[in-house]
């Protein structure tokens, strides 16, 4: 702890960028990213449901 | 001509301008997000008092503030859902509540780090401290109560009901420094003027606006999942281009 304590006092722009504003980028990304494959996931569900429907609707008519 | 406002508070006419929306949000967010770095680090002059470390302040004040008003709008969408029974009301006050919940994250975690060096200590039980984590702590209920009951119309009508209860804690989280007596410094830029330097303004107020537009962005994204998942049955989902692909 005293070590940690000194080498922020030390690199004070280092411990600010990676300890804040790195993490917080970081957290941005994460749920871009998180965002990004709901919609993935959500759109493939959707198309399935569609599909089985049309498969059910030709089954139907046949 | 008038603009018919009710129209975009449908989800079919929504879904739409949300999707057309997000590009010009996120561009916004990420060219401010660039100049409050820059402004940040290399205009803004070092505090007499607190060195580099108050540089911590252009990304945990926004972060703080956008704790505390996202979870007002949450709860605002939560109210009107709960009381006008509107289907896309209650599906923004889910869209919000992860985003509201990483803001209070950073907030609470920057706020940590630059406590150590100023305080000597990363946390302290103090008023602003604490009403800020219970507030986390409101995000991650309002996500887990909604979570856990699998009717979604039930799901939005419980977690309404916690998001409107809760809502009163974000008045305690902005006075707590002037009701009580706090080691948490109270608010620089007032109604009535400031002392802060215009090149720390210049960086706190575009990292701000930065926040906001990110906020925006990416919860519009997820509503509009939210929508996909909610209206699958219905044949306007079924109709739209990236479903049919």
């Amino acid at each position: 702890m005293i070590s940690l304590d000194i080498w922020m006092r030390e690199n004070p722009l280092t411990y600010v960028w990676f300890g804040s504003y790195a993490v917080a980028l970081l957290i941005f990304a994460i749920e871009i990213a998180m965002v990004k494959h709901k919609r993935k996931i959500t759109l493939q569900q959707v198309r399935l449901m569609r599909n089985a429907g049309d498969d059910a609707r030709d089954e139907g008519i046949a | 001509m008038a603009i018919n406002w009710f129209k975009y508070s449908a989800p079919t006419t929504f879904y739409g301008l949300a999707g057309k929306m997000i590009p010009w949000f996120a561009f916004s967010a990420a060219i401010l997000f660039a100049i409050g770095l820059y402004i940040g680090f290399f205009v803004a002059p070092t505090d007499a008092q607190q060195g580099e470390f108050y540089r911590i302040m252009f990304i945990h004040v926004p972060a703080s503030i956008l704790s505390m008003f996202l979870y007002l709008i949450m709860a605002g969408y939560a109210a009107l859902g709960l009381i006008f029974n509107t289907r896309l009301s209650a599906m923004m006050a889910t869209a919000i509540a992860p985003t509201g919940a990483l803001f209070a994250l950073i907030s609470l975690w920057t706020g940590a780090l630059w406590g150590k060096p100023m305080w000597g200590t990363w946390w302290l039980w103090d008023a602003r401290l604490t009403s800020e984590l219970i507030l986390l702590f409101l995000y991650l209920g309002f996500i887990a109560l909604h979570a856990s009951i699998d009717d979604p119309r039930r799901a939005d009508r419980a977690a309404a009901l916690l998001a409107i209860v809760g809502s009163v804690n974000v008045p305690i989280i902005y006075f707590s420094v002037k009701w009580w007596n706090t080691l948490h410094q109270g608010s620089t830029i007032k109604f009535s003027g400031t002392t802060m330097h215009i090149a720390m303004q210049q960086a706190m107020f575009t990292m701000l606006a930065a926040c906001w537009l990110y906020a925006i962005a990416v919860v519009l994204a997820r509503v509009r999942s939210i929508i996909l998942e909610r209206e699958r049955n219905t044949t306007w989902i079924a109709d739209l281009p990236e479903v049919k692909q």
